[in-house]
This record gives C-alpha cells, sequence and structure tokens, in this order.
C-alpha cells in the first residue's frame, strides 16, 4: 500500500508509544502520531494536553492544544499547573512520553524553538517554548520530530530551548534535571537514536530507498551509521486505522 | 477591592476607566481559546500604546494587540498559534524589526509567576529549564529592570535546594511574581458582581486573575447575583477579585469559547493572510477592528449564517465537521 512519509513518521512514532504511557502532545504530527498509537497499538495509552485535559476523546483532530476538541469527554479538564504536575509526580511522572518538534537540534538532542542568530537581535524569530522546555526538563522519555536538513541538524543551536543531554552523559544531572531525555529523533528520512554511554545521536534506520549517505548530507555534523537498519514501513491495517480513525479530514496527513 | 452588588458596565468604558497607556496587562484564554478577543480589539481602537504584556500562551490576542502598535514590552512562553501560525506573524515581524522587548520563559513558569502574584509571595521555585538559555539569555537589560519599579531585578535565578537533597532535586529555577495592573479573562458565564463561571479547561485564567490588581471579566451570558451561587463548586473566580463585568456574546470570537461556539477557521486564516504584509494588515485593522465600532458590529459582518456554522455542538462543545481545512 502506497503511503506518504507523514504517515511513514506518524506510524514510526505511534509503535514507540506503549499501553501505559501517558503521552504529551503538542500541535500536528505530534497529536496524531499520539491518537494513531491509541488506536492502532496502544489503546491503553493516556493522551494529554499542557492545557489541562487528560484522556480527551478526540473524535476530530485538534488543531491546536488549545482546541476545544481537547476539552470533550475527558477524564479531568484543568488548567496548566494540573498538567505539569502529572509531567513531575511521583507516580505519574516516570510512565509520560514527550513529543516535542523544534527548528533545530544538536548532536544531544537539545532543541531550539526560539529563534535563529543573536537573541538579541534574531533573523527569525520562532513560538519560543511554550511549554516545550518543561516537557524535556521533567519527562523521562521524549520523542522528537524533525525534518532532516542542513540548517536544522546543527553543530551550535543559536538558543538552546529545550534539554536533551545538554553536552554529554553527565549533562542533565550537572545541570540539576531529572535523567531522561530523548529517546529518538524521527525525522522524513529516517531514525536517529542516542547512544547509551555517549549521549552521541546515531543513524538507527533509514527509511526504505534512502541512504545512509544521503541521510548524512543532510545535517552539519556527523554520526555513526554503522547501527543503521531498514526502517518498516506501515502496514495496510496500521494506515487504514491512521487515515480512518485518526485525521479522516486529513488536516495533518494533507 | 471591589465589594459592588452590580459591577456591570460597557466595554469602553471598562477598558479606557482600567487599561491604560504604559499599563502591565495580562490576557486569560489559550493560542486560539477564550482569548478575551472583544476587549483585544476595544483596547486596538482605544489607540492604548506602551503596553508590558504577559502572557503564556495568547496565540491570537497577542499577536492583534502587537499588530495593533500597543505593545511595547512582552514576557512571553510562547507567541504561537496552532496550525494557523507555527509562530505568530505580527509577534514575529515585530521581534524581527526590534520593535518591542521580549523575555521568554516557559509556560509552566509564566503560570508560577501568576500564581506566585496572586498568592503575593515574590518567587516560586521549579525543575524546569536548568541548563538552557531561558536561564542563560535575557531580553530585558539590566537598566530597564532597574528603571521600572513595576519589574523585579532579575529575570530568574538558579540556586541549591536549601532542603539539601530533598525530593532528590540539587537545584532549582526560582521565578519572580507578576503582578499585573489588570488582567482581562472571558468567560461562559458572570454575575453582576463578578462571580465566574469557566467551562471546559481554565489554562492559567484563575491565576492571572488573582494577580492582578484589576480585572475585567467579559462573558458570554450575564447572570442574576443569584444563580451562581448555586453549584458555585463550579465557579473559578470569586467577585472579590473582580472590578467591571462586561456582557460580550461572542466575547472570544474568532476564538472559541466551549460549549458556545468554535474558533472561525476562516477568520483566522484570513487573518493570517493578511497580517504578512504591512500594507493589508492595515487595511485589516481598518476594515475589521476600526471599521467595527463593537464588538457585534464585527459577529454582524461575519453574518448569521457564518456564525451558526461555529456553533458548538450541545454534546461536545465544538462545531462537529466544520471545515476547518
Amino acid at each position: 500500500m502506497e503511503y506518504t512519509l507523514k504517515e511513514m513518521m506518524t506510524i514510526t512514532a505511534a509503535r514507540e508509544i506503549k499501553n501505559e504511557d501517558i503521552v504529551f502532545c503538542g500541535t500536528g504530527i505530534s497529536m496524531l502520531a499520539a491518537m494513531a498509537a491509541k488506536n492502532i497499538n496502544a489503546p491503553e495509552s493516556v493522551i494529554f494536553f499542557e492545557t489541562g485535559a487528560i484522556d480527551s476523546k478526540l473524535e476530530e483532530i485538534p488543531l491546536a492544544v488549545g482546541d476545544p476538541r481537547v476539552m470533550y469527554h475527558t477524564s479531568a479538564n484543568g488548567g496548566l499547573l494540573d498538567s505539569f504536575a502529572t509531567m513531575q509526580n511521583a507516580i505519574t511522572g516516570k510512565h509520560v512520553v514527550g513529543i516535542l518538534g523544534a527548528a533545530q537540534v544538536d548532536r544531544f538532542g537539545n532543541l531550539n524553538s526560539t529563534v535563529i542568530g543573536d537573541y538579541d537581535s534574531p533573523k527569525i524569530r520562532f513560538s519560543g517554548s511554550g511549554g516545550g522546555c518543561d516537557v524535556a526538563s521533567f519527562v523521562p522519555r521524549s520523542i522528537i520530530f524533525m525534518q532532516h536538513e542542513k540548517r536544522k541538524f546543527v553543530n551550535k543551536l543559536d538558543y538552546l530551548t529545550s534539554p536533551g543531554y545538554l553536552d554529554g552523559p553527565d549533562g542533565r544531572k550537572n545541570a540539576g534535571l531529572i535523567p531522561g531525555g530523548p529517546e529518538m529523533v524521527i525525522t522524513n528520512m529516517g531514525v536517529m537514536r542516542f547512544d547509551d554511554t555517549t549521549k552521541e545521536m546515531y543513524l538507527a534506520a533509514c527509511y526504505p530507498g534512502i541512504t545512509p549517505q544521503e541521510i548524512l548530507e543532510k545535517m552539519e555534523f556527523s554520526v555513526d551509521i554503522s547501527r543503521a537498519e531498514e526502517a518498516t514501513p506501515p502496514t495496510v491495517e496500521e494506515l487504514t486505522l491512521l487515515r480512518e480513525k485518526c485525521d479522516h479530514q486529513r488536516l495533518i496527513l494533507g | 477591592m471591589n465589594l459592588k452588588q452590580d459591577k456591570v458596565m460597557d466595554l469602553t468604558t471598562a477598558v479606557s476607566t482600567y487599561v491604560k497607556d504604559g499599563c502591565h496587562l495580562s490576557i486569560g484564554g489559550f493560542t486560539i481559546n477564550r482569548n478575551p478577543m472583544a476587549a483585544v480589539y476595544e483596547i486596538i481602537r482605544q489607540k492604548i500604546k506602551n503596553i508590558h504584556l504577559y502572557a503564556h500562551s495568547n496565540g491570537q490576542g497577542v499577536d492583534e494587540l502587537i499588530g495593533g502598535a500597543c505593545v511595547s514590552h512582552l514576557e512571553i512562553a510562547y507567541g504561537g498559534n496552532g496550525k494557523f501560525a507555527s509562530t505568530c506573524i505580527r509577534f514575529r515581524k515585530a521581534v524581527e524589526q526590534n520593535l518591542i522587548h521580549v523575555e521568554d520563559y516557559t509556560n509552566y513558569q509564566m503560570t508560577l509567576r501568576f500564581l506566585a502574584g496572586a498568592m503575593g509571595i515574590p518567587f516560586l521555585p521549579c525543575r524546569s529549564s536548568l541548563g538552557t538559555d531561558i536561564v542563560n539569555k535575557w531580553g530585558f537589560s539590566e537598566e530597564m529592570r532597574k528603571g521600572s519599579d513595576k519589574l523585579p531585578d532579575a529575570k530568574l535565578t538558579v540556586m541549591d535546594n536549601p532542603f539539601s537533597g530533598w525530593l532528590d532535586t540539587e537545584k532549582v529555577v526560582l521565578v519572580p511574581a507578576i503582578q499585573p495592573d489588570v488582567t482581562i479573562v472571558h468567560v461562559q458565564k458572570a454575575d453582576r458582581r463578578g462571580n465566574c463561571r469557566i467551562q471546559g479547561l481554565t489554562f492559567a485564567d484563575a491565576e492571572q486573575a488573582k494577580s492582578a490588581k484589576h480585572l475585567i471579566v467579559t462573558c458570554e451570558e450575564l447572570c442574576d447575583n443569584e444563580a451562581l451561587k448555586t453549584d458555585s463548586d463550579q465557579n473559578q473566580i470569586p467577585f472579590i477579585h473582580v472590578d467591571a463585568v462586561v456582557h460580550v456574546p461572542h466575547g472570544a470570537y474568532p476564538t472559541a469559547c466551549y460549549h458556545h461556539y468554535d474558533y472561525d477557521p476562516k477568520y483566522l486564516k484570513a487573518y493570517g493572510q493578511k497580517a504578512t504584509d504591512d500594507t493589508t494588515h492595515e487595511a485589516y485593522l481598518e476594515e475589521m477592528v476600526h471599521g467595527c465600532p463593537t464588538h457585534q458590529d464585527l459577529i454582524a459582518k461575519a453574518g448569521p449564517e457564518h456564525i451558526a456554522a461555529i456553533a458548538a455542538d450541545p454534546q461536545t462543545g465544538y462545531a462537529r465537521n466544520l471545515d476547518r481545512k
């Protein structure tokens, strides 16, 4: 069955979500991945939003985390303080998986979603942290969505908005953050993961038809490609459920 | 504190009484939901300038106030509007052209800052942003901070956990309280004294409301003073915090108001297109803001058919099958 790169990315993320996970999602593809997991492989996972909604019944895809669609048929409609407490709570916090996106990522999975250029006089201004830095600071696991482009996989971020592993294996500990950090970066070309020891990004999988070399050409820094496998494309069942149950209006899938 | 039994006034009076040039303002809501848009448009029409604005993630309201040239300083976590604008357009332009001063925090930090303001304590600790540029890079200059008695001397500060290692915590970030001159929130129901009932997510509205010296409430439904005293566990803001109550049906339009109406995708999309260019944005302001002396004129301009299309379905609270492409 034919599929788009967006569908490949969504399903790749959804497969990482397990039944006991509490999934924090942002706008767009991250929300779609959480919905896909719930409809396909992790029906008991729980979706929540930084705006304070938990376990929403998403009959239509929200276009923002403040969309009224996140408020329907929830277990609780609270506020921002509630959602950030869920991420830090001694019991629930351990189960939270964050799904994030950004304008730039570095080899240690740190993210920039604030500016390109000088902070005081930026060339390009982006939205800023929102709850991104909070999630990246608080939760044990996160998944990052990126487009594979040289200007996005950079040696040095113009602004470090959300912490990955900071400067390496001891970065989070030295800074005073909880352990955790990003688990993977899912792009339009493949999947990057982080080495257990060095916490540096490596190429874990290429999408069918894409070579490791092509991926390296889209990055400012080089990564280990020796562990790269071919990614498993979405199955007919996955695609059908994604298209029919998650985004039948194709608002995110396009 | 205002204990009057009846604080109902019109929007023009409420805004001109409490929102002044150079005042520190916060607005409630979140991206495309329950922004106090009627009040935002009234502030633009009254040409109030040099506002120091506080928000966590107010997309549309913040962007329109910046576009209306009302804002000189902004403390914010997120200047985006979901799928309608991954970065708010006038916000982005204003920052790139150095027209406004910005200080970046996170959503949790902004919420804690409002809570601290509401509680009357100088700061609250958190474990967010350690090791990041939220801590390392500051937008407001030291002179600016020292020169204003409404601003703390520092953006934030990192300290060792004074309860050495308690809850496995070595370091915390302290973020300073916010006490705006005025907060404006839009709610589903308010009574004439100002008791408020919000349906759906409250975001940080209650914290923002209680942190301010003055509070303007705009509401979909204006209730008698007895009505909200029943089931008052559903009320979030008691009247003791409120200075002005303004009855503005569709007061959050074009953003959503749960169980009343959805956001208006057509309006938000058209705004996004017009806001990208200074000339078309100027024409937008003339037509949709200055050209509509009251919010009801804007609703009339949208037309009854269009307004009916975004009406909330009673079961889900939003407009089912609304064309959102």
